[in-house]
């Protein structure tokens, strides 16, 4: 039996069986009393499978929980409520045909009688939503709200239950901006100051460094070290990960830039935001034949709204883009497709995959057109482009015909990165590339940049990652509010340099 | 700020656009038919509207979990029958040899009972066979109406009204008049204050709403969606089975063929009242202002004589003229919302 005071919550050997996958293995987990238990490890680790057993989402096929010395077993989340246990989960669960104060007591309904009491709802959607810092009005609708304050009223989900002992948070700062991450990690620390325990998953490294109080790290669903954040480095943490010591190496170019044509000439680009003001304002960039051009710049910078416009997505934009020294006319985006444009979207899920093609449609979905044959499709054209494709770019897929999600994150990227190279583009536009991907993955979609951009292939590339831009980017323009507020290339690339242009935008008549 | 409060009237015109529609319509009407706003009339039209509204109230529970009951038609059908038999022929109980026969208000309990049995049976196959609830209910539509017939054998139980002796006389108040009023124009009024409450006043309704709005984030707040799923079928049923004993004590007659294709006018009501049919919101006043809507659009159109195949056209533009307007006012009201964040910032 356990019966540690320091432990809130323990798991012993916990299995998890999925059809075909071992997703947790042999995993014990200590959740301390009022610490932050950090969680990581790679996409695929089991981190959030381990916290579905915990919040009774779903339940283990072998091993055992214990609670306050006693085992427990949770069959749902009610089971788990009952105990204690909040969940914020890593998609937002919420109803967007909903007002705020619906969503914030939805499952917990306070009632006099039979009947709802909306007014105590009201009241205690406002009271946790100040102390969240963002006082939205209740009867606001979920699916007016912005991504961010979708995130509070998440966390404002689980704030109103009384006898919450365990909050476990699952990428909670994925759509919240730097400000709003600092409230988060306060209203953090006033829970620890309660009594409270938070089980906190996260791929962004530094901030585990800045909150986390005790780390544990899983890999291919077992566990491999657990230690407190104050003995340990970032370093120990990434080595734990990947296991072995992988740092983002700059990659070698081969090609001699300065001698490179110009392919594509950015003059004055601006694009008026609804309601007043500049989503992108007098924006002047160019980009060279085999250049790896990284765009970087905090949320709201502005920057897929430049690669929207050049995909032709906003005819409305002023200013001129020159292509290979003829000026263009963006009309739409099957246009700059056959013009040599090619996109890889920023939102993997809903705008660069179709879900419910396989593998191979999702490959060839569009260039099409080139495996025609009068009406028909040259299945076997098509086939061999998809397979061609799948082998260059070293996409692992026992077979094109599953569906398309049955991959991994990484490969699932992978596809959509070859269904952009398969139009045979120019100018390839790749919107943070590497997001919600693991470490493996990400390096292996760097070396398809680097390779594609030695064969002579002009890509730019947005991240929000500084460690990875910098390994990535032959030359970096820099973003902010809209502007463009900065060109480094070469040594001037720095950590330092970056950031301070990313704000340099900000406070000089900004927004609307 | 001026395109602000032009906006602003635009969305309340918008939002209030079904019962505007009524009231032109009922003027339209009044001034080109000069009989049309008498009592006689008005009865006329209440007692119509009374059996699409019912059947529209459970429509609107099940649309908004993001469903659809297309058997209603054939309850209201196959409800009228077993009622209609139980009042004539009684119950045979063959291997004891007796007839039994119930009360009236026994029969009405049986016959609601029966009702939420059908929408039980339509929310488990949807549920528990994963089922899409346009095949499960298009299904039980087909076995409905099929056990409505076989009930009789195609024949109908004429003047139905009990036996003294028997002492199940009365059937016919749920067709009568009471105080110059239709009785199912009461029982109209009583559900759909029923349904208000329930929608709107207690946990049931929100977890309806959250089940359409996002079934999977639902459940993982706790709620039990197929329990919810399998409720809101029952609803549908039991209102189904008012209408089928309503419409059968109206006619105090029972035809096994009652009801066909009213399941279509449940829904235009439902969806005219701004449910909307990928599920997650909707209203009880906006279906009962829906239900009236249809009900003049009916009963007027057939006083100035328009014949049958032309209300049947303008009944279906109506319909699609409603949905784009509904579609027009979530437009405005997403670029309201745009509109009132950027000027928050």
């Amino acid at each position: 039996m356990f019966d540690n005071p320091d432990v809130v919550l323990h798991c012993e050997k916990i299995d998890k069986i999925y059809p075909g996958t071992k997703a947790l293995d042999g995993v014990s987990f200590d959740l301390l009393k009022g610490k932050v238990n950090v969680l990581i490890g790679e996409n695929g680790a089991g981190k959030s499978t381990l916290m579905k057993m915990i919040a009774g989402i779903e339940q283990p096929s072998a091993g055992k929980m214990y609670m306050d010395g006693e085992e427990v077993f949770f069959k749902d989340t009610n089971a788990a409520r009952a105990k204690g246990i909040g969940i914020i989960h890593q998609e937002l669960s919420l109803f967007p045909n909903l007002t705020v104060y619906q969503n914030i007591f939805m499952g917990h309904e306070k009632k006099r009688g039979l009947f709802l009491n909306d007014k105590e709802h009201v009241k205690g959607a406002q009271k946790v939503l100040k102390r969240l810092e963002h006082e939205i009005p209740p009867d606001t609708m979920v699916g007016d709200l912005r991504v961010g304050q979708q995130q509070m009223v998440e966390i404002a989900r689980n704030l109103i239950q009384d006898d919450l002992r365990v909050l476990i948070m699952d990428e909670p700062t994925s759509s919240l901006s730097a400000a709003e991450v600092q409230v988060l990690f306060k209203i953090m620390r006033e829970l620890l100051a309660d009594g409270l325990s938070i089980v906190y998953i996260s791929h962004r490294l530094e901030e585990i460094m800045e909150i986390g109080d005790h780390v544990t790290v899983l890999r291919d669903g077992k566990y491999v070290a657990d230690a407190d954040i104050k003995d340990i480095e970032l370093s120990w943490i990434v080595e734990n990960m990947v296991g072995k010591n992988t740092q983002y190496h700059r990659f070698e170019r081969s090609i001699d830039l300065d001698k490179a044509e110009k392919v594509l000439e950015i003059n004055h680009l601006s694009l008026p935001k609804k309601g007043g003001g500049w989503l992108l304002d007098d924006v002047s960039m160019y980009l060279k034949k085999g250049e790896v051009l990284g765009i970087y710049g905090l949320l709201g910078a502005g920057r897929s709204e430049l690669f929207e416009c050049l995909m032709g997505l906003h005819p409305e934009h002023t200013g001129e883009i020159i292509f290979k020294g003829q000026k263009m006319n963006v009309k739409d985006v099957s246009g700059q497709i056959k013009n040599g444009f090619a996109l890889v979207p920023e939102d993997r899920q809903s705008q660069g995959l179709i879900q419910t093609l396989d593998i191979g449609k999702n490959t060839s979905i569009a260039s099409l057109e080139s495996y025609r044959k009068g009406i028909f499709l040259n299945e076997k054209a098509e086939g061999e482009a998809v397979d061609g494709q799948i082998k260059d770019i070293h996409i692992k897929v026992a077979d094109k015909a599953l569906p398309i999600l049955s991959l991994s994150g990484g490969n699932q990227q992978k596809v959509v990165i070859g269904k952009g190279l398969l139009t045979h583009p120019e100018v390839f536009l790749m919107d943070e590339p590497s997001r919600g991907i693991d470490i493996g993955a990400k390096t292996e979609v760097f070396e398809i940049i680097h390779d594609f951009s030695e064969r002579g292939l002009s890509i730019i590339v947005i991240s929000s990652e500084l460690k990875e831009i910098m390994s990535i980017a032959d030359r970096i323009y820099v973003l902010s509010n809209g502007k463009c507020t900065g060109e480094l290339s070469g040594d001037q690339i720095t950590e330092d340099t970056l950031v301070r242009a990313s704000y340099a935008g900000l406070g000089t008549g900004a927004g609307a | 700020m001026k395109k602000n409060n032009s906006n602003q009237i635009l969305m309340t015109i918008l939002k209030g656009r079904t019962f505007i529609v009524l009231i032109l319509l009922v003027i339209f009407f009044s001034v080109v038919k000069d009989n049309f706003l008498s009592a006689a009339t008005l009865t006329m039209i209440a007692k119509h509207v009374a059996l699409y509204g019912i059947l529209a109230l459970g429509m609107t529970f099940v649309i908004i979990t993001g469903g659809i009951d297309l058997s209603v038609g054939s309850v209201v059908g196959l409800i009228g029958m077993l009622a209609g038999g139980l009042i004539q022929e009684g119950f045979t109980v063959s291997f004891a040899g007796v007839t039994l026969y119930f009360s009236v208000p026994m029969i009405v309990v049986l016959m609601l009972l029966a009702g939420c049995i059908i929408g039980a049976v339509n929310g488990l196959i949807v549920t528990k066979l994963g089922v899409a609830p346009f095949i499960a209910t298009l299904g039980t539509m087909y076995i409905g109406r099929g056990l409505a017939n076989l009930r009789s054998g195609g024949a109908t139980f004429a003047q139905i009204s009990g036996y003294e002796g028997l002492g199940n006389t009365g059937f016919k108040v749920l067709g009568s008049n009471i105080a110059g009023i239709p009785a199912g124009v009461y029982i109209f009024a009583a559900l759909a204050v029923i349904s208000y409450i329930l929608l709107k006043k207690m946990s049931f309704g929100w977890h309806v709403l959250a089940v359409g709005g996002n079934e999977k984030s639902a459940r993982l707040s706790g709620i039990k969606t197929d329990r919810i799923k399998i409720l809101v079928y029952m609803i549908s049923g039991f209102c189904a089975a008012w209408v089928g004993m309503i419409n059968t004590a109206q006619l105090s007659s029972a035809h096994p063929k009652s009801g066909d294709g009213w399941e279509m006018n449940a829904i235009a009501a439902t969806v005219l009242g701004g449910t909307s049919m990928a599920g997650g919101s909707g209203t009880i006043l906006g279906t009962v202002v829906g239900a009236f809507v249809i009900g003049v659009i009916n009963d007027g159109m057939t006083m100035c004589g328009v014949s049958e195949f032309w209300q049947s056209v303008i009944r279906g533009i109506v319909i699609i003229l409603a949905v784009v307007i509904d579609q027009t006012q979530r437009n405005l009201q997403a670029k309201m919302a745009l509109q009132a964040r950027n000027e928050n910032k």
